[in-house]
């Protein structure tokens, strides 16, 4: 499971996409919007994406985790459009026999994505100003 | 030949527009389409960041030449999660 979608996000459909008779561990992380940044206060954030570069390059890092880890499935699910404060914005599932490699494999596609996958966010401040979050380098 | 530009988050705010079709020279390379949009849209020339570079969805050097390319994206650094 590979999706960009503007609905919220349920876990549970991650969990249950990615689960199987063989699986003894499913880690799931979610990315949820928090109420503050840098010390002043956040009442949204606005997610956009190059679409369908962004479902490639999240497809990639799928195919790239169940080869270089003992896992048996993935799934990856980013939300765009505007989201409150405590929504969920990202969720990363994988299923494995072990814990080890389950909880390995999430980190590394939550970090990977991080920086590679098309997708920018717009903090929406509480005074009405917005900016984009434009990491250096 | 003739080339789609893509521009997301801040270069579309920067340039008012989200897309557009270019006229280059054959042979062109990206850092050949890149200086004729900073001349045609100033504020590209004082972002804060150099943009990554996609070629037909995957990232691409400066270098590259844009023969055979259908869709250059411009991308400020990426911030989902």
């Amino acid at each position: 499971m590979v999706l960009l979608q503007r609905e919220p996000i349920r876990p549970v459909d991650l969990l249950e996409a990615v689960r199987g008779d063989a699986d003894g561990a499913v880690a799931l992380f979610t990315g949820t919007v928090r109420n503050e940044s840098e010390g002043r206060a956040v009442v949204a954030l606005e997610y956009e994406a190059y679409g369908e570069m962004a479902l490639r390059q999240m497809s990639e890092l799928r195919v790239r985790a169940l080869e270089e880890h003992a896992v048996s499935d993935v799934a990856i699910v980013h939300r765009l459009g505007r989201l409150d404060v405590g929504e969920i914005s990202v969720a990363v599932a994988v299923s494995a026999a072990h814990r080890g490699a389950a909880f390995d494999a999430c980190r590394a596609v939550m970090d990977t994505l991080k920086r590679t996958v098309p997708i920018w966010k717009k903090e929406i401040f509480a005074d009405g100003a917005a900016v984009w979050v434009e990491p250096p380098g | 030949m003739t080339i789609e530009v893509l521009y997301f988050a801040s270069m579309a705010d920067a340039v008012g527009r989200t897309r557009e079709t270019i006229e280059l020279d054959e042979g062109a390379t990206v850092s050949a389409l890149w200086r004729a949009l900073v001349e045609r849209y100033p504020p590209l020339g004082t972002l804060a960041y150099r943009p990554l570079v996609a070629c037909d969805m995957g990232y691409s050097s400066w270098e590259r030449e844009l023969a055979g390319v259908r869709e250059v994206a411009f991308l400020p650094p990426v911030s989902g999660g």
